[in-house]
C-alpha cells in the first residue's frame, strides 16, 4: 500500500517537476517568477485539443504543432509583453506576468468557456498494468518517463550547446554576454519559448489525468512553484528534485493523514525545508571573492 | 581605424564627457591614462554602445562606418573585442566554456578549437585550470582569461580597461608582455591604464584625459618630459626644498 502510493507520488512529481523546471528556466535568466506560466501551458493544451477535436489531425501531428505554438507563445509573451518594460524592475516584471496570466484566462474563458472537456490523449489513466504487486496506469509511466527524458534533454542542452552555454552566460552576466557578440534579447525571447514548452508538456500530461478547462493548471502551478522553490529557485536538478518531493509528500500525507489538507502540505515542506537550508535544497552558489 | 569626435556623454544630467576626439591608427597601441573618475572607462562603454542612448552628441567611426549608438553585439562583430574592467568574466562557467563563448559568433567550430588551444599556449596556466569555475581563479589567472576570451573573436582591435587592476607586480609585467605580443600580431590596442609607467612603455601614443576632457597627448617619450606628468602620473619629484621635502602643492598647469 504503501509504496503504490509513493509510486503514484512520483508519477504526479514528475509533471510539478516539469512545471518547476519551466518557471527555473525563466527564473535564472531574468529573475522573473513567471505567475503566467500555468496560462501559458493550458493555452497550449486548448490548441492540441482544437487540432485533435476541431480539425481532426492525428495525435503524432498535433503534438509536434502544439510544441511549435508553445515555443512561439512563449517568446511572443517576453517580445510583446515584458521586453516593453524600460527599465523594469523585477517586482514590475512579476505583476506583469500577473496580468498576463489575467489576460490569457480571459483569451481563454472567452475562446472556449468554462466547461469541462476531455483531452482525447492517446493513453488514459484508466488502463493499467501491474508491475509486480503494484498497479501503474500507462499515464503514470509515461509521465515519468517523458519528465525523465525532458531533464536528459535540458541536461545536454545546457551542457553542451553553444547556445545553452549562452543562455547561462547570459544568466550570469548580460552586459558581458553582450560584449562576447551574444545577442541577449534573443536569448532571453528563446528562454521564454524552451519554458513554455517545458511547461506544455507538463499540461499535456496532466490534462488527460483530470479535465481540460481554464482552472486546469492552477494548482500544479503553485505546486510547481513550491517545488522550485525547495530546490533553490535557481537550481534545475533542484527543481527536479523538488518536484519528486512534493508529490511523493502530498500523496502519502492526502491518503494517511487528512485529504482536505493535501494541497496545503506542499507549503509546509517548502517551511520546513527552508528554516534548515535557507537557500534552498541544491541551490549551489559561488560565494564572490572581493 | 577608430575616430571618435567631439563625443560627450551623459549620466543623467550629469557630464561624464565633455567633447572628446582621437584617432587611432592600424597597429597602435594608444593608452589613455587619467585618475580615477576622469571618465575613462566612460569612453571605452560609450565607443562599444554600452550605455543606453549615448553619446549624447559626436561621432564614432571603425574603418570608416558610423558606429555610434548601434548594438554591442554588432560592434563586437565588426571586430572589437574588449576587457571589460574588473574582467568581468562569467564566473560560474568553466574557464574553457569562457574562451567558447568569446568566439560566440564565430561558425568554424574549428577554428574555435585551435584558437582555444592558442590562448593555452599564451597562457599555459589555464590549460590546467580549463575546467575550473572561472569564478574560483586568482586575480591574475581571472586577467588572462579575460584578454584570453576577447582574442577568441579574432578582434581587429582590442580595447582593454585597466588590465593591471588589482594585480601583483609580476603579473603586471605578464600582462604586458602579452599586450606586446598581441600587438606584434596585428590587433590594435586602445589601452586605458592607471599604471601610467607601464602603459607608457608599450604604447606609442597616449592621452592624459581628466574630467571628461583630454588635456594632454603626445608620443610617450614627450609625454614622459612633460612635468605634470613627470610629478602625477610617474611619481617624480622635480621640485624639492633643502629639507629633502615639497615646499608648496604643485598645480597642473593644463586646467
Amino acid at each position: 500500500m504503501l509504496w503504490q502510493i509513493v509510486i503514484g507520488g512520483i508519477a504526479v512529481g514528475s509533471a510539478y517537476a516539469l512545471i518547476a523546471l519551466a518557471m527555473v528556466i525563466i527564473y535564472k535568466t531574468s529573475e522573473v517568477l513567471n505567475f503566467a506560466q500555468g496560462d501559458m501551458a493550458c493555452l497550449s493544451t486548448y490548441v492540441t485539443f482544437m487540432l485533435l477535436h476541431g480539425y481532426g489531425f492525428p495525435f503524432w501531428v498535433s503534438l509536434p504543432l502544439t510544441l511549435l505554438f508553445a515555443f512561439v507563445l512563449g517568446a511572443c509573451c517576453e517580445f510583446l509583453f515584458l521586453r516593453r518594460a524600460k527599465d523594469p524592475t523585477v517586482l514590475g516584471l512579476i505583476i506583469m506576468t500577473l496580468s498576463l496570466e489575467m489576460i490569457l484566462f480571459g483569451l481563454l474563458s472567452w475562446k472556449w468557456g468554462s466547461d469541462q472537456r476531455e483531452l482525447p490523449f492517446p493513453i488514459t489513466s484508466y488502463d493499467t498494468f501491474t508491475i509486480g504487486s503494484f498497479y501503474v496506469s500507462r499515464l503514470e509511466v509515461l509521465t515519468f518517463v517523458v519528465a525523465l527524458v525532458m531533464m536528459a534533454l535540458l541536461f545536454l542542452f545546457f551542457r553542451y550547446t553553444k547556445t545553452g552555454i549562452a543562455i547561462k552566460a547570459t544568466q550570469l552576466n548580460r552586459d558581458s554576454a553582450r560584449l562576447m557578440g551574444i545577442r541577449t534579447n534573443r536569448i532571453l525571447m528563446g528562454t521564454w519559448g524552451l519554458s513554455s514548452v517545458v511547461g506544455a508538456v507538463a499540461a499535456l500530461l496532466i490534462a488527460p489525468a483530470s479535465t481540460l478547462d481554464p482552472y486546469m493548471m492552477w494548482d500544479p502551478l503553485l505546486k510547481g512553484f513550491s517545488s522550485a522553490v525547495l530546490g533553490g529557485m535557481t537550481s534545475l536538478p533542484g527543481a527536479a528534485a523538488g518536484g519528486y518531493i512534493v508529490g511523493i509528500v502530498e500523496n502519502l500525507f492526502g491518503t494517511y493523514v487528512s485529504i482536505e489538507f493535501k494541497s496545503a502540505v506542499a507549503f509546509a515542506i517548502i517551511v520546513l525545508i527552508l528554516c534548515i537550508k535557507p537557500s534552498g535544497l541544491l541551490a549551489r552558489h559561488y560565494v564572490k571573492k572581493v | 581605424m577608430l575616430k571618435i569626435s567631439n563625443i560627450e556623454t551623459l549620466y543623467g544630467k550629469v557630464y561624464a564627457l565633455r567633447g572628446v576626439s582621437m584617432e587611432v591608427s592600424q597597429g597602435q597601441v594608444v593608452a589613455i591614462l587619467g585618475p580615477n573618475g576622469a571618465g575613462k572607462t566612460t569612453l571605452l562603454k560609450t565607443v562599444m554602445g554600452l550605455i543606453e542612448d549615448q553619446p549624447d552628441k559626436g561621432t564614432v567611426e571603425f574603418l570608416g562606418r558610423r558606429i555610434d549608438r548601434m548594438e554591442v553585439e554588432d560592434i563586437v562583430r565588426m571586430g572589437i573585442s574588449c576587457v571589460p574592467e574588473g574582467r568581468d568574466l562569467f564566473e560560474e562557467l568553466t574557464v574553457r566554456e569562457n574562451l567558447l563563448m568569446g568566439g560566440y559568433p564565430r561558425r568554424d567550430s574549428n577554428g574555435v578549437a585551435q584558437d582555444i588551444e592558442r590562448v593555452y599556449t599564451l597562457f599555459p596556466v589555464l590549460k590546467q585550470r580549463q575546467r575550473q569555475w572561472a569564478g574560483t581563479l586568482s586575480g591574475g589567472e581571472q586577467q588572462m582569461v579575460a584578454i584570453g576570451r576577447a582574442l577568441m573573436a579574432r578582434p581587429k582591435m582590442l580595447f582593454l580597461d585597466e588590465p593591471s587592476l588589482g594585480l601583483a607586480p609580476v603579473m603586471v609585467r605578464k600582462i604586458f608582455q602579452v599586450i606586446r605580443e598581441i600587438r606584434d600580431s596585428g590587433v590594435t590596442i586602445l589601452l586605458v591604464e592607471q599604471n601610467a609607467r607601464m602603459a607608457l612603455n608599450v604604447a606609442d601614443y597616449a592621452f592624459v584625459l581628466e574630467n571628461g576632457r583630454f588635456v594632454l597627448e603626445g608620443t610617450p617619450s614627450r609625454l614622459m618630459q612633460d612635468e605634470d606628468v613627470r610629478e602625477f602620473y610617474l611619481g617624480i619629484k622635480s621640485e624639492v626644498s633643502v629639507k629633502g621635502y615639497q615646499r608648496y602643492k604643485r598645480k597642473k598647469r593644463w586646467r
